[in-house]
């Protein structure tokens, strides 16, 4: 499997070139990541590239690294009163660069060379916008309303970008992580009105286990994956 | 001559044939449709959402309810994803269980899927053949978890516990005589294997029933012969995965090329079909389902002779048993850790896939090193697939789309999330 990936990783650098920002190879699976001007062009040659051929569109989904990385609670040291322990909404800071806030993140399948590779492509905050790839995978269209839907990330060229998973007249985009998980608005039936009626949540936000982040040493102990899979 | 308008039609959301809540409209040409526009989100619970906001292990149960007809699958990518970042592999054993079930799964969401697309396009008989057998595996479900449908029965290192040497029995009753209950209880005196076997023995006749029904059967022909014919490659790029990809003529199985678990030690074949139409995509799934029955044999007969644990002992990772948290203080405080805060995740992201009876199910998990996941995407094969429902309703009659609903298979749990 792993020769596999190297072989993968050597015809990428050469039918890519300067436009492969990066690449790495870790738990079996090959990311690389490519500028946004690029992608049209890098995904026609993956997809026709003789040695590629990647004809399937797998998945594609969106990530939004706002919060990536930090906890809702440091137990690194514990004060004179002990540790603290209400929890509260995590307060937003700029910790993550701008122009790397969201990533959309593309998932190949090359049926014929039983290759699969993951392309990542980074956005900026302001405006994050992309060229669709709808044109070379028909199953794009659907993925990228998602991605509009749920993020907030344009597709240019794109023929037909409307909301897709959330309610009509929905505002706002639910999956980032600065959209809280109770929502902004809940429906109810006004039976003076009688029609369904949007108002404002009425549920308490809150936190029932807190975000930790802990360095685990015990994971070496366990039989790690590459022993089982290259037997 | 009265003038002749092109007709707008709104099918579903509540429609019997729509398989859940899909809202269509339907742009036709007299009975012809022109364009079909599918509405969906009208079951959207932001499932990915609601795992990030919880610890890992929590998030299982949510998995069942992604694709409601075939649970176990949901939950093997989602602990397969799991296993790739924490860089574990369960015991063999547990391997082989969550084969064994994979293929339950697989039989169960076919035998779903052949009752209702049968009832749709008029096999009413199909569906009441094919829940009485879906009932014997919904009891093997609820035998090793203890539910009949939303088992959360895997878990990352392994399964949950072993498989039970006992199977529930009926009961005397009002309604159920000594003698009936006798009868019904015949094959259910041994364990969860022997119940298995018995089933495995008796399903490819059930099988020969249903082929008996419907393959010859002039009008299920009628209806389902060259009716959204989709080419190898148009269906590659239209991103068709499973019985889909397969009834199109391109010989793709996650099990076979990129075999996850003990597949690779099993032995079965896999059905393709030549012409990418709703008959063939037929033919492949039944196929299937006796492929499914011969896969769990192979699986009952190494389980049989081979026990062992069935999940990592890592107290880490997986509460330690009730026994030694009585007496032993650090058992204790590592059910406390595990109950309380769950366990962290080294930082990196995978992406787990499995051979789900609907197509490629894979789970996309993206860690920040914390005990809740950074962000899950589900990659759901039944969305990809409706995606093309334009496209393959197109120049067909109104009737036709619930066929091609109906070969589809969708369910709406997993392409609304």
């Amino acid at each position: 499997m792993s020769k596999k990936n190297t072989a993968l990783l050597t015809t990428l650098a050469d039918i890519l070139g300067e436009r492969l920002v990066s690449s790495s190879d870790a738990l079996h699976e090959i990311t690389i990541e490519i500028l946004s001007n690029d992608l049209l062009s890098v995904m026609r040659l993956l997809k026709e590239a003789e040695r590629l051929k990647f004809h399937q569109l797998i998945d594609l989904s969106a990530v939004d690294y706002l919060e990536y990385g930090k906890a809702d609670w440091q137990t690194q040291s514990a004060s004179s009163d002990g540790f603290s322990r209400g929890v509260g909404a995590t307060e937003m800071s700029d910790s993550v660069e701008n122009s790397r806030r969201f990533c959309v993140v593309y998932h190949l399948l090359s049926v014929e060379h039983n290759y699969r590779l993951r392309v990542k492509c980074y956005l900026g905050e302001e405006s994050p916008r992309l060229h669709s790839v709808a044109e070379i995978w028909a199953v794009a269209d659907w993925y990228e309303r998602e991605a509009f839907d749920l993020f907030g990330i344009l597709f240019d060229n794109h023929p037909d970008l409307r909301r897709i998973l959330t309610d009509y007249g929905f505002i706002g985009h639910p999956f980032r992580k600065d959209f809280p998980l109770e929502g902004y608005v809940e429906v109810r039936y006004d039976p003076e009105k009688k029609r369904v009626v949007n108002q404002p949540v009425s549920i308490e936000p809150r936190t029932l286990v807190p975000k930790v982040i802990r360095e685990e040493d015990w994971l070496h102990s366990s039989k790690p994956l590459s022993e089982v899979k290259d037997a | 001559m009265p003038e002749i308008r092109n007709l707008t039609m709104n099918f579903g959301p509540q429609h019997p044939a729509a398989h859940g809540v899909l809202r269509l409209i339907l742009e036709m040409d007299g009975e012809v449709i022109e364009r079909a526009d599918p509405h969906i989100g009208l079951l959207h619970r932001g499932t990915e959402k609601l795992a990030e906001n919880k610890p890992y292990n929590q998030s299982i149960g949510y998995m069942d309810r992604l694709d409601y007809v075939s649970m176990m699958c949901n939950e093997h990518a989602y602990v397969l994803a799991i296993e790739k970042l924490l860089q574990i592999t369960p015991p063999v054993r547990a391997q082989y269980i969550r084969v064994m079930f994979d293929e339950v799964t697989r039989i169960l969401n076919h035998l779903m899927w052949l009752g209702a697309h049968g009832l749709d396009i008029g096999a009413m008989t199909m569906f009441l053949y094919c829940f009485r057998e879906r009932e014997d595996l919904m009891d093997c479900y609820e035998a090793v978890s203890g539910t009949r449908m939303h088992a959360t029965y895997y878990r990352p290192g392994g399964v949950y516990r072993d498989l039970p040497e006992t199977m529930p029995q009926y009961e005397v009753s009002k309604w159920r005589s000594e003698k009936e209950v006798q009868k019904l209880n015949e094959n259910r005196s041994g364990s969860l294997l022997d119940f298995l076997q018995d089933f495995v023995d008796r399903f490819p006749a059930c099988v020969d029933e249903y082929e008996t029904l419907l393959t010859d059967n002039r009008i299920w022909k009628q209806r389902t012969v060259d009716i959204g014919i989709v080419t190898p490659e148009r269906a590659l790029e239209l991103g068709f995965t499973g019985p889909m990809l397969r009834g199109s003529g391109v010989v793709w199985d996650l099990r076979k090329k990129q075999p996850y678990e003990v597949y690779r030690e099993l032995d079965f074949d896999i059905p393709v079909g030549t012409n990418g139409d709703c008959y063939d995509r037929y033919l492949v799934r039944v196929e299937e389902m006796r492929q499914s029955a011969k896969i769990i044999g192979q699986c009952i007969n190494w389980l049989k002779v081979n026990p062992g644990p069935v999940i990592l002992q890592d107290p880490k990772l997986v509460a330690p048993d009730r026994e030694s948290m009585k007496g032993d203080m650090e058992s204790l405080i590592h059910h406390f850790k595990l109950f309380t805060e769950g366990y962290c995740v080294p930082m990196g992201e995978a992406y787990a896939a499995v051979e789900h009876p609907k197509g490629e199910f894979g789970i996309y998990l993206v860690s920040d090193g914390a005990n809740k996941p950074y962000r899950v995407k589900a990659r759901a094969s039944g969305f990809a697939h409706l995606s093309a429902m334009n496209e393959m309703v197109q120049g067909h009659m109104l009737s036709d789309v619930v066929a091609v609903i109906g070969t589809m298979d969708i369910v709406f749990g997993e392409v609304d999330r």
